[in-house]
Parts: C-alpha cells; structure tokens; sequence
C-alpha cells in the first residue's frame, strides 16, 4: 500500500532536518566538543577590567589555553576578579606569569593574555584555584584620552 | 444598536470558533495511539507536507542567505567589520529569519494544501462517510495531518538556516573575498547554542503548532460549499501569517530583551 518512494523520499526529508540540525549545533555554534575537555580554574584580581565577558578567550601568544568563566567583584575591596578555566593540558604556569587584558585591533573584542613567566627551582608551578598576583588592567580609551589632553595642557605652560 | 450588536456578533462568533478548534485538537489528538496503523498514514502525510516544501524552503533559504550576505557585507565593509559578516547572517537566520519565514513559506504551501484538502473531504461528504463505516475522521485524517505538520516545519526550519548559511557563505567568501577562516570562526565564537539555535527551535516548534492547528481547523469548519474551501483557504494563509509574526514579537520579547 504504502509506496517505496514515499518512504524513502520521507527518510531523506527527516536525515536532511537532523543533519541541518547537527551542522547549525555543532559547525555554527561550536557547542559542546570543544567545551567539553578538562579544565582548572585561575583567579586574578584587576584594577579594571573593561569591556571583558563571560566566554571571552585567554591566550598565550595567541593560542587560545581556556575561556573566562566567571566575572564578579571581591566581596572586601570591591576590585574585579575574573575566574580564567585552563584547559588542563596547559598545567605548567609558573608563579612568575602575568595576566593583561588586552584588545584583539583597535575597537575588537577583548581578551586576556598570559605571559609565561621563567621557570626558576625556587618558583612553584601554580595551582588550581591560585590567584595569578602580576596582573595589567585593560586600557579604557576614554581614560588614555583623558591623560593625553592633560599632559597637553600642562606642557603648554 | 446596530454596531453594538455586531460587536456583540462578532464575538461570539470569535470564542465558539476557537471552543471549536480546541475541541477539533483535543478530539484528534487524545486517543491510544495505534503504531500500526498510524505509522503509514503520519508518513503519507510527512511525505505530501514535509517533502514537497522542501524545494521552496531549500530555493528562499539560499536567496535569503545570499541576500543579507550581500546586503550585510556593503554596510559592514564601511567600517571595516566585514570579519562580523558571518555572525550576523548567521544571527538573523537562526534567530529570526529561519523559523519566521519558514513558517510563512510552510502556511502558503502546506497549511493552505491541509485546509484545501480537508474542506474538500467536507464537501464532497467524505468525511461524513468515513464517520458512517465507524472510522473516526478525527483520528483518521486530522491526527496525521496535524503530527506530520508539527514535525515538518522545525525541520525544515533547520535546512532553511543551513541553506541560508551557505547561501551566505557562497557569496560571502567566495563572491565578495570575506576570508572563509574569519567568516567561520566569528560565527562559531558569537553563536551560542542555548540563546540562539535552540531558541530557534522553540519558536519554529511553536509556529509549527499554530499554523498547523489553524490549517485543520479551517479545513474542518469551513462551509461545505466550493466558496466555503476558498475563504477557509484565504483565511488559512491570512491568520496563520499574521499569528506567527505576532507570536514571534511575544517570543523574541520574551527570548532575548533584558
């Protein structure tokens, strides 16, 4: 009763849906594979932390090694900590390595840097859930602007 | 008096139809289900409503992909953002464009097919004799109806935004020299599959309810007249176009503003 064609041409409408549905999860929105390793987390304290988001990358030279996973303010000086997830296979950090927020061009988004720092027997390697102490704050245009016009002004006297 | 009365009218005429239509859902949709049975009919009907749409989704998808690619890459490129190309077809398609205007595709090749079909059972009193040989048309010809729209439209929702990033991605990368690398990989980083895919899904699962809903309904109740399955017909496409771009301000509301 019910055709051959039919069924087949149905099969192939619902295997096109699902992989449409595959593609758009896995090829568009990048979910879930590369989410998916381990990871520890790292906390530095900044002074300011600009335009940085949850998900922003955290790069070495730029390689991507983990993803900013949290953002809050200490609960006694109020200054900004960001909670970085290493990817677990980047475990050697020394106690030496500094943290900047930097930006990806001149009006892109931005990003953490970490800078490795030497490796020397009386440095300890950092641990999960160590606070990363040398840290740079992001650089807010208004700011430098501000600094630049007043700079200028008082060389003129 | 007399507008009053046709407020009053009208009205009425409103809440028995949608009483009606919640009772033709109800009735078509709450029995045992019979796999043996039902099986053969939901995929005749899959066939007759996801199948045949797949041309005109596959066709307006490209086009529309191909469309925002060029039309995006021309405002960008004037500030040179022309790397954000990607995610922004691809935010519109999954966000907005995907399920809305497969929605209004499906209304216009599916929905009007289903009431068109129905009303005219209805007149031709096929389904008065179904109803004589004890066979329930409800369950018979609503039920399959209904289950393969409601199926169908995500799906092919989903191949709408695939067609349409591709689309994109043909004009995009290879016609205008966007650089295939960035144009992905943007994507990939502002597309988040909770906020965006899947909330792409709900909303084409929600359309597919309602207009799917509404082409039976109108099927059913229309006159049995060869005028009757022409209104039903206009009405089908007329509300279930302008419910769906209604519902889609109340999701996106209730989606993504803060």
């Amino acid at each position: 009763m019910m055709s051959k064609k039919v069924e087949l041409m149905v099969g192939f409408f619902v295997a096109l849906g699902i992989a449409a549905l595959l593609m758009l999860s896995l090829k568009v929105a990048n979910s879930g594979l590369s989410g998916g390793g381990d990871s520890y987390n790292l906390f530095a304290k900044f002074d300011n932390i600009g335009g940085l988001k949850v998900r922003s990358p955290i790069k070495v030279g730029g390689v991507v090694v983990g993803r900013v996973s949290d953002i809050s303010l200490d609960e006694e000086d109020y200054t900004p900590v960001v909670t970085m997830k290493i990817y677990s296979e980047y475990n050697q950090f020394s106690e030496a390595t500094s943290v900047a927020i930097l930006t990806a061009g001149l009006l892109g988004e931005q990003y953490i840097g970490l800078q490795p720092g030497f490796m020397d027997e009386s440095l300890d390697i950092l641990q999960p859930d160590d606070f990363i102490e040398d840290t740079k704050p992001a650089l807010v245009l208004e700011e430098l602007i501000g600094q630049f016009l007043f700079s200028q002004g008082s060389g003129d006297e | 008096m007399w507008p009053l009365q046709l407020l009053g009218r009208n009205t009425l005429a409103l809440i028995s139809g949608l009483g009606r239509a919640v009772i033709v859902l109800l009735s078509a949709l709450l029995h045992k289900p019979n796999p043996r049975k039902g099986i053969p009919l939901l995929l005749q009907q899959l066939y007759s409503v996801g199948v045949m749409s797949l041309i005109i989704i596959i066709v307006s998808g490209g086009f529309i992909g191909m469309v925002l690619a060029l039309q995006g890459y021309t405002i960008l490129v004037g500030y040179g953002a022309e790397a954000s190309l990607g995610p922004m077809v691809a935010l519109s398609l999954l966000r907005e464009l995907g399920p809305v205007v497969s929605a209004l595709l499906f209304a216009g090749r599916a929905g009007s097919a289903l009431t068109a079909e129905i009303g005219l059972m209805k007149a031709t009193e096929q389904l008065s004799s179904l109803e004589m040989m004890a066979v329930d048309p409800l369950r018979r010809v609503i039920a399959p109806r209904f289950w393969a729209g409601f199926i169908s439209l995500p799906l092919l929702a989903a191949i709408f935004s695939m067609v349409g990033i591709l689309g994109a991605h043909l004009v995009g990368v290879d016609w205008l020299g966007v650089d295939a690398g960035t144009f992905w990989s943007v994507m990939q980083d502002q597309v988040d599959f909770n906020k965006d895919i899947l909330n792409g899904i709900i909303k084409s699962v929600v359309f597919a309810f309602v207009v799917t809903w509404i082409a039976i309904y109108k099927g059913y109740d229309c006159e049995p007249t060869s005028e009757g399955i022409s209104r039903a017909t206009t009405s089908t496409v007329v509300q279930s176009s302008l419910l769906v771009l209604a519902l889609d301000f109340i999701l996106t509301a209730l989606m993504f503003a803060r």
